[in-house]
């Protein structure tokens, strides 16, 4: 001992010696009986959820890192490409939307009459092709990345409970991309702003929010399901892969699935009409099973928030001699909420069930190699 | 285990009077542990990461950044503290990692395997530092392969053969444990061996004495009883004087092969 210490260089013995550490002084060792130690150790008002920390520090972490100032601009980009398009073309059809719609939200979200006008995908479409990949951005080497880099042992030998890694790191991940959403939305309402000369009335802003809020619940859902790659999978590039796919299954290939999936359960007669019963029943299957995916649940459920002439979430089901006799009037905010009540409770749930999956298995998983 | 990491397939383990299973974060606020190759977040610097422990360990904000300089300073990253840590080597992750476990003022520190696959010099560095803090008071357990490092550190040793416990105690009392009633003294004297191997045999107690396996100028005497001091002078008075004498057995290393060998088969550690 004496010899090792005659080892290191003089001057830092010479400072060893000035500090040095005071005895541990903390604990009291509780020698009482069984009973105190029961009780949950960590009580009294100055004691911040383990959770909250950790949120707090992946939050900082996201916000310097190089991933989310990407994925502002992309999206920024594409966002404001596709308003200035839809801006474009909007001064055509104000004359006649004039009183029927809000022709700011009609810059996020045109009706299907005005998209045939332009190339260029509205701003909701992007957002619900491209939000997903935010959700993977953030989730995807949650855990394995604390696995690679060898500090998931360290880390959960504080005084944290395991589950506050994972929801710390949930909430960090809906944080960083509640604030790209809010950023990108702000700045392509400017632009509309600008060069429309349109200003958002509150009703507007009103259904704004609680878009922002839907599309959090979406992307949500992709950050829920990367994290649980991310427990499943050791290697973060493997889980970044398997969420593409997950990504790439959803967005593209999904309705062609459940077109031939229909067509195969509920199959149409060539020579009928579309109001007859095999078409109408075909329609039924596809409309469930399109509304398995999240992404049709968003996609339902944004048409409904941001037009208020919409009163279904299946126009495809709906008559001729029904949509004729509807009265053609705006919705209010609240009638529209009722409207995709079902929708916005389905795409929390999946989010929920998503992360409690990933939650579990995080819980039961060896912390070691 | 002991910090509730893994679930126990049965039985209970206390620490400072609190079950890790049924209450870990209690256990984890007075227990440091530095594991087996030790990790942190590399994009951040040694600094950040022990301020991150700070805040895990609910340490108040006034006095943290005092304690997070003067712990980089006594294991000598000062210089290094604002540097990212992927730039650090072995070594100084290591040394990382025990500012990060001293940081919360643990009670009780477990280092796993603290000194492999770094530098001699990081190794005396920090088998020193592990000395220095058991003297203050820490109590530290340290689990290792190295055992002549284990021995130089150590009070209390404990070997492990297939997850089981088969001895504890003082490295002497395990040597005293470990004897099998005669004892091996290697020695290396003036030639010719022949000669010496016969003024060997004639000392009182010597059982036996055969060439080494290996170095073949060295003998290894067997006798009943610690005959260095009778063999060195027997050796002496015959004109071969013993460059070298040694009782076999008193190191950790022998004295584990001899508790593996009697329990059988892979694994251990001390």
């Amino acid at each position: 001992m004496t010899g090792q210490a005659d080892s290191l260089p003089a001057a830092r013995r010479r400072k060893r010696k000035n500090i040095r550490m005071q005895a541990p002084e903390t604990p009291p060792p509780q020698r009482q009986s069984r009973s105190v130690a029961a009780q949950p150790a960590d009580v009294g008002p100055s004691f911040r959820a383990g959770w909250r920390i950790i949120a707090a520090k992946e939050f900082a972490d996201h916000l310097s890192s190089w991933r989310l100032l990407g994925l502002t601009i992309v999206l920024a980009l594409t966002g404001a490409a596709a308003v200035y398009a839809t801006g474009g073309v909007i001064k055509s059809f104000a004359s006649q939307a004039q009183g029927t719609q809000s022709l700011f939200l009609i810059l996020f979200a045109p009706p299907s009459q005005l998209q045939q006008l332009n190339q260029i995908p509205t701003f909701v479409t992007f957002i619900s092709f491209l939000g997903p990949l935010l959700g993977i951005a953030f989730g995807f080497d949650a855990i394995n990345g604390e696995r690679s880099e060898a500090t998931l042992p360290r880390l959960l030998a504080q005084p944290i409970y395991r589950d506050d890694v994972v929801n710390g790191k949930f909430v960090a991940g809906l944080a960083s991309i509640g604030l790209i959403l809010a950023v990108v939305m702000a700045l392509v309402g400017a632009v509309g702003v600008i060069q429309l000369g349109i200003v958002p009335s509150a009703e507007d802003v009103a259904r704004l929010i609680v878009w922002w809020v839907l599309a959090l619940m979406y992307i949500g859902f992709w950050l829920a399901f990367a994290l649980l790659c991310s427990v499943l999978v050791r290697r973060a590039a493997t889980s970044a892969i398997i969420a593409l796919a997950a990504w790439l299954l959803m967005s593209v290939f999904f309705t062609l699935v459940v077109g031939l999936v229909a067509g195969f359960v509920s199959p149409v007669a060539p020579d009928s009409t579309s109001a007859s019963p095999d078409t109408i029943a075909n329609t039924k299957v596809q409309v469930n099973l399109q509304r398995l995916s999240p992404n049709q649940l968003f996609f339902e459920a944004t048409g409904a928030v941001l037009n208020p002439t919409i009163r279904t979430t299946t126009p495809g089901l709906v008559t001729a001699n029904q949509a004729d006799a509807a009265v053609s009037s705006l919705l209010s905010l609240d009638q529209s909420l009722l409207v995709i009540w079902p929708q916005f409770v389905a795409l929390i749930a999946a989010t929920m069930v998503t992360f409690g999956i990933g939650y579990v298995a995080f819980m039961r998983q060896e912390v070691r190699a | 285990m002991l910090l509730g990491l893994s679930e126990p397939s049965g039985g209970t383990a206390r620490v400072l009077d609190y079950d890790p299973a049924l209450n870990p974060t209690a256990v984890k606020r007075f227990v440091g542990y530095m594991p087996d190759n030790v990790g942190f977040y590399s994009g951040m610097t040694g600094r950040q990461n022990i301020r991150y422990t700070a805040r895990l360990n609910r340490l108040p904000k006034s006095e943290t950044e005092d304690r997070i300089s003067a712990m980089l300073e006594r294991v000598g990253l000062t210089n290094a503290a604002d540097k990212k840590v992927e730039t650090y080597s072995r070594g100084m992750r290591q040394r990382l990692g025990l500012a990060d476990v001293l940081i919360k003022r643990p009670s009780i520190i477990i280092l796993d395997e603290p000194t492999t696959a770094i530098d001699p010099a990081g190794v005396e560095e920090v088998l020193a530092l592990v000395r220095e803090l058991a003297d203050e008071g820490a109590a530290i357990l340290l689990a290792s392969h190295l055992l002549h490092q284990v021995q130089q550190v150590c009070d209390r040793v404990g070997i492990f053969v297939s997850g089981k416990l088969v001895a504890s105690g003082t490295t002497q009392k395990l040597a005293a444990q470990a004897a099998t009633g005669t004892i091996e003294i290697e020695v290396i004297a003036a030639p010719p061996l022949d000669a010496v191997r016969q003024a060997a045999l004639k000392v009182s107690g010597v059982a036996s004495v055969a060439t080494d396996g290996r170095d073949k100028d060295m003998l290894v005497v067997t006798a009943n009883r610690d005959v260095r001091a009778e063999l060195a002078r027997a050796l002496v008075e015959a004109g071969h004087p013993p460059y070298h004498l040694r009782r076999r057995g008193d190191e950790l290393d022998e004295i584990y092969r001899r508790y593996f060998a009697a329990n059988e088969p892979a694994g251990g550690a001390a």
